[in-house]
């Protein structure tokens, strides 16, 4: 059986020298999250909104630090100004999303985020890297985080909703 | 004989008391928030450890929180206004529990969005910065409201334990433009040279 695509983003944040995640939970994110907590070479910032990432990463980068905000799809919502600060800096911004309101969503709340989330993205100049499936996420993120960090551009890896499963809600 | 800092009310002159508070700098490095602050920076003379912002509203607080963690020996200071605070406001309590000791920020608060015309803020209203930056849990907050607290604010800003958020009340009313650059690219070029953060080219990411 693959290994989860946590291990896989997991390690490229260690080979990668990324040392500070910024985050906002979801649930899709349990694993990442636990694995990073666990990591004393890794800082976890807990974040307000998600749009303090973009000014926290951009922060990091002057002082030298590569960093990464982990993120559910409705927080893409909460960054669209936000995204000018690297982008009119072409500096690095590098994002993984979990996907909502895709395929099996139950909460309807989810869905015009969710549907929104890519093209929003991409109306501010993002570059995103879908994952359709668990052993494409690793891939996925290291082009992302190639592109970000070598060519200073906002990137986002999508980690498909059929990959995390659907959230159950019970009466 | 130094210009006075206040007015004929006692209230203060934000762009000499910006320039009053950079005199005593050294070495920190300096985010400013968009707009007015962004141009009383620059009116203190231009040095290559200062970032200015020209947008990305709400953003100047938490950069310095990046900044600050990235470069834990050097002080980091952050010049903004009340608007542009306010708009980040939620970032008090990130960076309260995020915690900097090399982190300060001073929001220069007018009571009114000065760039966009003078309209009365938040501020004006029953809005308290300093109470809401308790509120986040930032454990050094001052009150700078006339030159008798000047003192206390450069000596808290440069010197208290992180993070640190001073709100000097200020006048109303515009200053001169003194316009920095607004080429970001060129600013992060000049910014991270100065402190020695450059490098190129990139260590490849790899699975
Ligand atoms: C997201 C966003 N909303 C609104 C504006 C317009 N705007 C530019 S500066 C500013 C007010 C800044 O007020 P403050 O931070 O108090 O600074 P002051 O000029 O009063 O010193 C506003 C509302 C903007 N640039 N971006």
């Amino acid at each position: 059986m693959d290994q989860h695509w946590s291990r896989d983003v997991f390690r490229a944040f260690k080979s990668g020298n990324i040392r500070t995640v910024a985050t906002v939970p979801d649930g899709g994110l349990t694993e990442l999250l636990n694995l990073c907590e666990a990591d004393s070479g890794i800082t976890v910032i807990t974040l307000s909104s998600e749009q303090e990432g973009m000014g926290l990463l951009f922060g990091l980068w002057l002082g030298g630090e590569r960093a990464v905000l982990l993120m559910q799809s409705s927080g893409t919502g909460n960054c669209m100004n936000a995204l000018s600060l690297p982008a009119i800096t072409q500096t690095p911004c590098l994002m993984l999303v979990t996907m909502r309101g895709e395929n099996g969503e139950q909460n309807p709340w989810q869905v015009p985020m969710g549907q929104g989330c890519r093209p929003a993205l991409e109306a501010m100049g993002v570059t995103c890297f879908s994952a359709a499936d668990n052993a494409d996420v690793g891939t996925a993120f290291e082009s992302a985080a190639q592109l970000a960090f070598e060519d200073g551009k906002s990137t986002a890896v999508l980690v498909h909703q059929h990959i995390i499963g659907t959230k159950e809600f019970v009466k | 004989m130094t210009p006075p800092l206040s007015n004929a009310g006692g209230e203060l002159l934000r762009r000499r008391l910006v320039g009053r508070v950079l005199a005593e700098r050294a070495d920190a490095l300096v985010i400013t928030g968009l707009g007015a602050p962004t141009y009383d920076v620059a009116a203190a003379g231009e040095t290559a450890r200062n970032f200015h912002f020209w947008g990305a509203m709400g953003l100047a607080a938490v950069t310095g929180l990046g900044l600050a963690l990235a470069r834990p020996g050097e002080r980091v200071l952050v010049i903004t206004g009340d608007g542009e605070m306010m708009m980040g406001a939620g970032s008090l309590a990130t960076i309260a529990n995020a915690g900097a000791p090399n982190l300060a920020i001073l929001v220069l608060d007018n009571r009114s969005f000065g760039e966009t015309g003078e309209q009365p803020s938040l501020t004006a209203g029953p809005a308290d910065i300093a109470a809401m930056a308790r509120g986040a849990g930032i454990s050094t907050v001052r009150d700078c409201r006339t030159e008798a607290d000047l003192a206390d604010t450069i000596g808290a800003l440069y010197t208290a334990p992180g993070p640190v958020l001073c709100v000097a009340q200020v006048a109303r009313g515009e200053d001169q433009k003194v316009l920095p650059s607004w080429d970001g690219p060129h600013q992060v070029s000049v910014f991270q040279t100065a402190i020695g953060t450059r490098s190129f080219p990139y260590k490849p990411i790899t699975l």
